[in-house]
């Protein structure tokens, strides 16, 4: 009688090199976003931005048996799903600096992110804007007799939009093969989950829509990649959607407008103790994936990655202004 | 002259005529054999047929995964429809009735609208909404209105009105063969109306205004409806030896500017009618561009605009129909242009 394997789900799932190769790219959302808040800070890029240090596993740990012809959408904290999903982080760069050279040659910044040929969606600068969208995709995979996926990101604040409610009625009307990853961070900007929503777990509301909702702790990232497998082999099975919602907290703003006046330092500082990446980090060196040695030359390799990605986006040409209203519409 | 006919002088007799909605039924049906990839999306477009049954049976020929009734959930639905597009289907998708349009305005301006242009050319939405729209049925303020001009405000999207069967079946074959996002303006009225449509597959022109009345005293823009109006009361006018050019504004954005421009420096006087709202609609765009290019030299009384009525829609049918410009209205405008009585 053989032993049950005991070891977390992501450990005895994947092979080494994909478990390093996470690693290295919650790593890399970690860097981009803080060389992203750096260069800011320098007056390098303009706009804003909404970062999700400290969401890493669940933006990582979503996308682990994604293809590129799966899909997904993401949201106005999506660079963290840009690079899970597989998006070079010299392009992104230089999209927030506003480059030709960029993923949307300039135009979208920040919360447009995309690259639709590897099955990125999109970011979305409107709350509940990608989950009809999503919906729409899985569509366009059941009709075109695809096993494609959809993993459709959103936060708490979007829960309580009339688009996710219908996005999820339709999804679950239609058995469409969707993942409907909530990233419920605590708050809707200032507001928190208790005074915005009505329910305790925002994944109970699959209830509403006769799907599974789970709830894990969007922090582990073992916990994270579990619930999402068995989503993913639903949706790919043809048996429809399913909501899980990942328990998790942004250390930064909610933009750089951000004044933490809606919550305490102490609760700040009690979740920086759960750093999703440290936790994935010290897992793998647990159970013989890495050494400490190693598990420092993945971090240099993304601080390189990082540093090299910003000097190619300084290097890029800005767009031609002559060029301020091409793609409105498809060229000749 | 009928009115519902391009160029009736050049046409021979015995065409083959079709109402409105039954045109663009033939254009659904000719564009889903054609093509697996377009699929119908709306509320009660099945076996109910659609609130005014132009999608009538073809649920009956495709089958309801391709003719899809969606539940009552406009942003939802037309969302879904996005994002579709945006992932290789080219979906029609109905709104019961342009008022509803209001509720899905996020997907359609915000989304669908500017994806293309965010994502830097790297996005196409070949999707086609169609949406029933305009006053005269007794539905009251929620179900009779014009917004059209509304979506002339979003880069983007392209916006149609088709005023004729002919019309109605070449710019929604025209519209699934443009990749990028198209709203078409049906008007309730024309529904039923009939007229010579051609068989086959063919395309009217996106962003092309049509002459379909020559004169040489005004010229007065209308499209949809509008356009029946004025074509009639531009035959009223010949009584008093006024000779108006009617331009059918079969598109709204893009607009036809050297039509237009072409027929106010031939006329000197330029009156615009639509059933939207008079102000800030698409008399005030039209006066505007006007205004600001050569032919201003060319007028030679103000610009008229003749538009709803600053109202919602009324219930009461004298009301309604003092709300929005008829036959009687435009030609007594017209008069009062030509004599500069304005």
């Amino acid at each position: 009688m053989t032993q049950p394997d005991n070891r977390p789900f992501a450990i005895r799932t994947y092979a080494p090199d994909q478990l390093r190769e996470a690693l290295k790219r919650m790593y890399l959302i970690r860097r981009f976003e803080e060389g992203a808040e750096d260069s800011y800070m320098r007056g390098l890029i303009h706009g804003t931005m909404h970062l999700s240090i400290g969401q890493e596993a669940s933006a990582m740990a979503s996308c682990m048996e994604l293809t590129d012809d799966d899909k997904i959408t993401s949201t106005h904290r999506g660079h963290g799903h840009c690079i899970a999903k597989g998006a070079e982080v010299g392009r992104m760069f230089a999209e927030f600096f506003g480059k030709e050279t960029g993923y949307c040659h300039g135009r979208g910044g920040s919360m447009h992110i995309a690259d639709v040929k590897t099955g990125n969606l999109g970011a979305n600068g409107i709350v509940g804007g990608g989950l009809p969208i999503a919906v729409g995709a899985a569509l366009s995979a059941k009709r075109l007799g695809k096993s494609d996926v959809t993993i459709c990101f959103f936060g708490d604040g979007a829960n309580n939009e009339g688009a996710f409610h219908e996005a999820l009625n339709m999804a679950s009307v239609w058995k469409l093969p969707v993942v409907f990853i909530c990233e419920n961070n605590g708050y809707g900007m200032s507001t928190s989950i208790a005074r915005s929503t009505s329910v305790k777990h925002i994944a109970d509301r699959a209830v509403a829509y006769s799907m599974p909702g789970v709830t894990v702790d969007g922090n582990d990232f073992s916990a994270v990649a579990e619930a999402v497998h068995h989503a993913v082999a639903r949706a790919r099975a043809g048996e429809g959607p399913s909501l899980v919602e990942n328990l998790t907290y942004r250390w930064r703003g909610h933009s750089k407008s951000d004044r933490n006046r809606y919550r305490t330092k102490e609760e700040i500082e009690e979740w920086m103790t759960r750093d999703p990446i440290a936790r994935f980090r010290a897992e793998l060196i647990a159970h013989g994936v890495l050494d400490e040695a190693s598990a420092d030359a993945i971090e240099a390799a993304a601080i390189a990655d990082m540093e090299a990605g910003i000097e190619f986006a300084k290097a890029s040409p800005a767009p031609s202004i002559s060029d301020v209203t091409r793609y409105v519409y498809a060229e000749n | 002259m009928n009115a519902m006919t391009d160029k009736p002088s050049s046409q021979p007799q015995n065409l083959r005529t079709l109402s409105y909605s039954e045109a663009i039924r033939e254009a659904m049906a000719i564009a889903m054999e054609a093509d697996p990839t377009v699929i119908l999306m709306g509320e009660d477009i099945g076996v109910y047929g659609g609130a005014f049954q132009v999608t009538l049976d073809l649920v009956d020929r495709f089958g309801t995964d391709r003719v899809m009734d969606t539940p009552i959930s406009e942003l939802g639905g037309a969302g879904v429809a996005v994002g579709a597009a945006l992932t290789g289907l080219k979906p029609i998708f109905e709104f019961q009735f342009s008022d509803f349009a209001m509720l899905a305005m996020e997907q359609i301006v915000n989304q669908a609208a500017k994806l293309r242009y965010m994502l830097g050319g790297e996005a196409s939405v070949p999707v086609v909404f169609r949406l029933p729209a305009g006053s005269g049925t007794g539905a009251a303020a929620q179900h009779s209105q014009s917004i059209e001009a509304w979506f002339g405000h979003v880069p983007g999207l392209k916006v149609l009105q088709p005023a004729t069967p002919e019309d109605a079946k070449g710019m929604l074959l025209a519209a699934l063969a443009d990749p990028d996002p198209v709203m078409i303006f049906e008007h309730k009225l024309l529904y039923k109306m009939k007229g010579h449509v051609p068989e086959g597959s063919y395309l009217t022109p996106v962003g092309k205004a049509l002459v379909r009345r020559e004169g040489t005293d005004v010229t007065i823009v209308a499209g949809s409806i509008m356009l029946h109006r004025a074509l009639e009361a531009a035959e009223q006018l010949t009584k008093d030896g006024i000779n108006a050019e009617v331009i059918d504004l079969r598109c709204i954005r893009p607009i036809d500017h050297e039509t237009i421009l072409a027929s106010v420096r031939k006329t000197g006087k330029l009156m615009v009618v639509y059933e939207g709202v008079k102000a800030f609609g698409v008399g005030a765009e039209i006066s505007a561009m006007v205004a600001e290019s050569d032919a201003f030299d060319f007028l030679d009384a103000p610009i008229l605009r003749l538009g709803a009525a600053d109202a919602p829609v009324p219930y009461n049918p004298d009301l309604e129909r003092a709300s929005v410009p008829q036959v009687d209205s435009i030609e007594a405008a017209a008069r009062r242009l030509t004599r500069r009585e304005v």
